[in-house]
């Protein structure tokens, strides 16, 4: 029998940057809020000090502030009519854990999508007609639009103190700043960072092949902030130990720097770390949530009791809570029908090594943050014609190197052998003259009906559930596009004056022990009708009204971007629907 | 207790559920912070060995040279310690896969699916370096692997790594890419791990290590960085001398 806590008005189920941002908004409101989060609290001073936190074994190597699978992992599969095996380590991407969830150790690239984004099937089938779309794309739109989350980008990047240059200021193109982006109500908060060589000599290639590049939107603050809390951060000092690590200096923005501070100090907040909530309990008519029961790492079980529930574990723990807690239909592909684990999607990443003339080019890699670069967005969505191409989709490009860390980065040309004499010479005469971009190809992944989220039949977690199934594989489209974009990619590295080009094309089948990105989207989709979505367009779930559920778990689709912008402007879209219209009147914000 | 201790260092010692650091705790009014209660990486000791004997201590070492050849600027993988960091790890979180999901059933599966094994690292060292040398002693004439000829391991390892001699009972193949993994790991990891001893890597490809900070530098184009590599432990030259 669990031990039953006394009630409150909100139980937030993960602490990551979701749960932060409706935990801020709801105590707001006056409402007595708790958040359980299955990691343990992490903090500068005590998990990622600046005399050890530039550890590359221990953080990026061993993961340290990652989820460990046996604690909860997936099964996974490329086919429906393949057995799914457990993935044992992590690969292709590296859930979370902990309070500030991937806030602690994202790189902070903080981009918004377009307005097409969000309108994404119809506009689309405005310009091409349905049939340019494959037959089994599941492409949806959002059901919400770009103009109405602006002024909730606007607040996550106030919040976080986005280092960037504008590009669309109130529908006037600015100099500099991203042409392609939708237009901004005010400039970013910080100007963009300083870039290093490498990122500024793509930048001109770039331009002389007629592009715009534009710097990469940062969490890295070029210059010490206020945000609007009243907390502080301090300039990014390009220490290169930023994605995977947390930031020493208090200089990228996380829950840690930019909300939990003050949010602790409320008294009508509360947080529960080291304790993993295992099902949202419902009352007998199934359609109203009477809290969440959690196990606490002493193994202790706990009932807690609140009246609104806030589901923000991210997106695949998401799925999972929703399928344990038995809320909505199941997605069945062969069907096609039910919504939880429908349009599962993830990202299409490549890119191109360039080796230059070491007696010429001193690039220093080791100078770099987790989201510094210079991009370009020629090729993002639907910024080109796709007619001529046969594929849909894009993303952008850019030289974004992040770090010079050696046991992940040192590289070799092509041809090198793995080992000996040749192998140590070339990692020697290279570390410092190679361009190594990480995500240089970021590109969309749109839905399709045979990739998706389930229950696994065989294994289970420790406590005897199913594991959740993942199917997914690449499609032609996605493959298509890539080969595409790492083309165009390459011709630019080459005008940088790269001797010798590595491409490395995103290939299928989709491989679950390649890092690609922790940007995993959809099972739990937003959208305007209740057969083929979960959510409505405020996040509430069409089955739980007094459910929201927030997280990129929400996407129809990917689009070319990292998620986070978009994900937490969705969060502070939902919570002004809770604040202005749900807590006025509890019950379904939209009548499907 | 030297053990315990040292598992932290790479970390993973944290996911032991019922372990300290993890209790669960309730937090409001404040941040909950308490002074000193971070954990420091602690730093490998030279000695004998933890996980290997001493034959298998020594085939790892020649390996070690064979992956990084010393050379007149550089020490090679024995001398820049990276058969001792391959030990402490395999004595370690890693060697035993710690904290990986190890549910049955144990079901081969494609590439993309990864590693089904039920064989941590550390398991896997002692089967591959036993067939390794069982190879050579049958081959070469009663030898281990460490006592061949640079020629005659660079040929054998080539051959291995090629598929076209296998080593009875193990996939030689991939445990190969594995002990270049390790070993390359070691000799770029931080020295406090006990591999890339004296911070030699480090110099060699003009990494400066754990510094944390290039404002000064971001927008210096094209000139190399003049600082010497400092450490997590310091520099040798920060320390008083003896
Ligand atoms: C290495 C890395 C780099 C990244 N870089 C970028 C980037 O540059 N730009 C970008 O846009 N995005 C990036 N991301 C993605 C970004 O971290 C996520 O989009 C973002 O954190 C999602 O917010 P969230 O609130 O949905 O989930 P999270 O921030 O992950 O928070 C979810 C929280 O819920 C907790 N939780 C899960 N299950 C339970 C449970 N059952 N009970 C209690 N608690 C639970 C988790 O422990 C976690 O703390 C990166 C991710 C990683 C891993
Ligand atoms: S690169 Fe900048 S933001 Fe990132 S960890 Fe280092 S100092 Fe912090």
């Amino acid at each position: 029998m669990p031990k039953k806590l006394p009630k409150k008005d909100v139980v937030i189920i993960g602490l990551g940057w979701t749960g932060s941002i409706l935990a801020h908004e709801l105590t707001d409101e006056g409402l007595d809020v708790i958040a359980i989060e299955r990691g343990p609290w992490r903090d500068a001073p005590t998990e990622f000090p600046p005399n050890y936190a530039q550890d590359e074994l221990r953080y990026r190597i061993r993961h340290e502030l990652f989820l460990r699978p046996e604690q909860n992992t997936f099964t996974f599969r490329n086919k429906m009519n393949q057995t799914a095996l457990p993935i044992r380590d992590w690969g292709s991407f590296m859930p979370p854990n902990g309070v500030g969830g991937g806030g602690v150790h994202w790189n902070a690239e903080t981009f918004r999508f377009m307005p097409s984004d969000f309108v994404l099937k119809t506009h689309l089938t405005e310009r091409y007609g349905a049939a340019f779309l494959p037959e089994d794309m599941t492409i949806q739109d959002f059901g919400v639009t770009y103009d109405e989350l602006e002024q909730h980008y606007d607040a996550f990047e106030y919040l976080c103190g986005t280092s960037g240059t504008a590009g669309n200021l109130r529908g006037q193109i600015q100099e500099g700043g991203n042409p392609f982006e939708g237009p901004r109500s005010r400039p970013y908060p910080t100007p963009a960072q300083k870039q290093p060589f490498s990122h500024t000599l793509f930048a001109k290639a770039a331009r002389e092949l007629g592009y715009k590049p534009f710097p990469q939107p940062s969490g890295n603050l070029s210059q010490a902030y206020t945000n609007p809390l009243g907390l502080r951060m301090g300039p990014c000092t390009y220490c290169g130990f930023c994605e995977w690590f947390g930031c020493g200096n208090y200089s990228k923005a996380s829950p840690q720097t930019t909300i939990l501070p003050l949010l602790v100090r409320k008294s009508n907040f509360t947080a529960r770390d080291n304790s993993e909530v295992l099902h949202i309990n419902l009352d007998r008519s199934g359609k109203h949530a009477t809290g969440v029961t959690f196990v606490d790492t002493g193994g202790v079980e706990w009932e807690q009791p609140a009246d609104l529930v806030i589901l923000s574990a991210y997106t695949l723990f998401n799925v999972q809570m929703l399928l344990n807690s038995k809320i909505g239909t199941p997605y069945d592909p062969v069907a096609n029908k039910g919504v939880i684990g429908r349009n599962f999607t993830h990202q299409t990443i490549s890119s191109v090594n360039g080796f230059f003339d070491n007696k010429k080019f001193n690039f220093n890699p080791f100078i770099a943050s987790g989201a510094i670069g210079m991009c370009i967005d020629e090729f993002n969505g639907d910024n080109f014609d796709h007619g001529p191409h046969g594929f849909v989709g894009g993303g952008y490009m850019g030289q974004v190197q992040t770090n010079g860390r050696p046991i992940q980065s040192a590289s070799v040309p092509p041809g090198t052998p793995k080992w000996g004499a040749v192998w140590k010479n070339a990692t020697r005469d290279n570390y410092l003259s190679t361009v190594k971009p990480g995500t240089g190809v970021h590109g969309s992944f749109y839905s399709y009906r045979d990739v998706y989220l389930d229950l696994d039949p065989t294994y289970t977690d420790r406590f005897g559930r199913p594991l959740m199934r993942m199917t997914i594989d690449f499609h032609d489209n996605e493959l298509k596009q890539n080969a595409f974009l790492t083309d165009k990619f390459a011709e630019i590295i080459r005008a940088m004056g790269a001797h010798t080009l590595d491409k490395q094309y995103r290939k299928g089948p989709y491989d679950a022990t390649d890092y690609q990105t922790t940007h995993l989207n959809g099972g739990a989709i937003m959208g305007t009708d209740p057969s083929t979505s979960a959510i409505n367009r405020y996040l509430q779930s069409w089955d739980v009204p007094n459910l929201f559920v927030m997280g990129a778990s929400a996407f129809p689709q990917n689009a070319g971007y990292n998620p986070t912008g978009t994900v937490a402007a969705l969060a502070f879209w939902a919570a002004s629907a809770i604040r202005g219209q749900y807590l006025k009147n509890p019950g379904p914000l939209v009548h499907a | 207790m030297t053990m315990r201790r040292r598992e932290f260092l790479a970390g993973t010692a944290i996911l032991v559920l019922s372990t300290m650091k993890s209790r669960a705790t309730i937090i409001s009014g404040g941040l909950p912070w308490t002074p000193d209660a971070g954990t420091p990486p602690i730093p490998v000791r030279p000695g004998p060995w933890h996980y290997f004997t001493s034959d298998e201590g020594r085939a790892v070492e020649a390996l070690a040279d064979r992956i990084i050849p010393p050379d007149p600027q550089t020490p090679g993988g024995k001398d820049s310690g990276c058969a001792v960091f391959v030990d402490r790890q395999l004595a370690g979180p890693y060697g035993r896969s710690e904290g990986h999901y190890n549910q049955p059933p144990f079901m081969p599966g494609t590439k993309q699916q990864g590693s089904q094994s039920q064989k941590g690292p550390a398991a896997v060292y002692r089967e591959a370096l036993a067939a390794l040398d069982r190879y050579c002693q049958s081959t070469y004439q009663g030898k281990r692997f460490a006592d061949l000829s640079d020629e005659q391991k660079d040929e054998l390892l080539k051959n291995i790594e090629d598929e076209k001699t296998k080593l009875e009972g193990i996939d030689g193949k991939s445990f190969f890419a594995q002990v270049i993994k390790d070993v390359q790991t070691g000799f770029f990891a931080d020295p406090i791990y006990g591999g890339n001893r004296d911070m030699v890597a480090w110099k060699m490809i003009g990494y400066p290590g754990a510094r944390y900070n290039y404002l000064d530098w971001v927008d210096r184009h094209n000139e190399r960085f003049p600082l010497p590599p400092v450490s997590l432990m310091g520099r040798a030259d920060w320390s008083p001398k003896p």
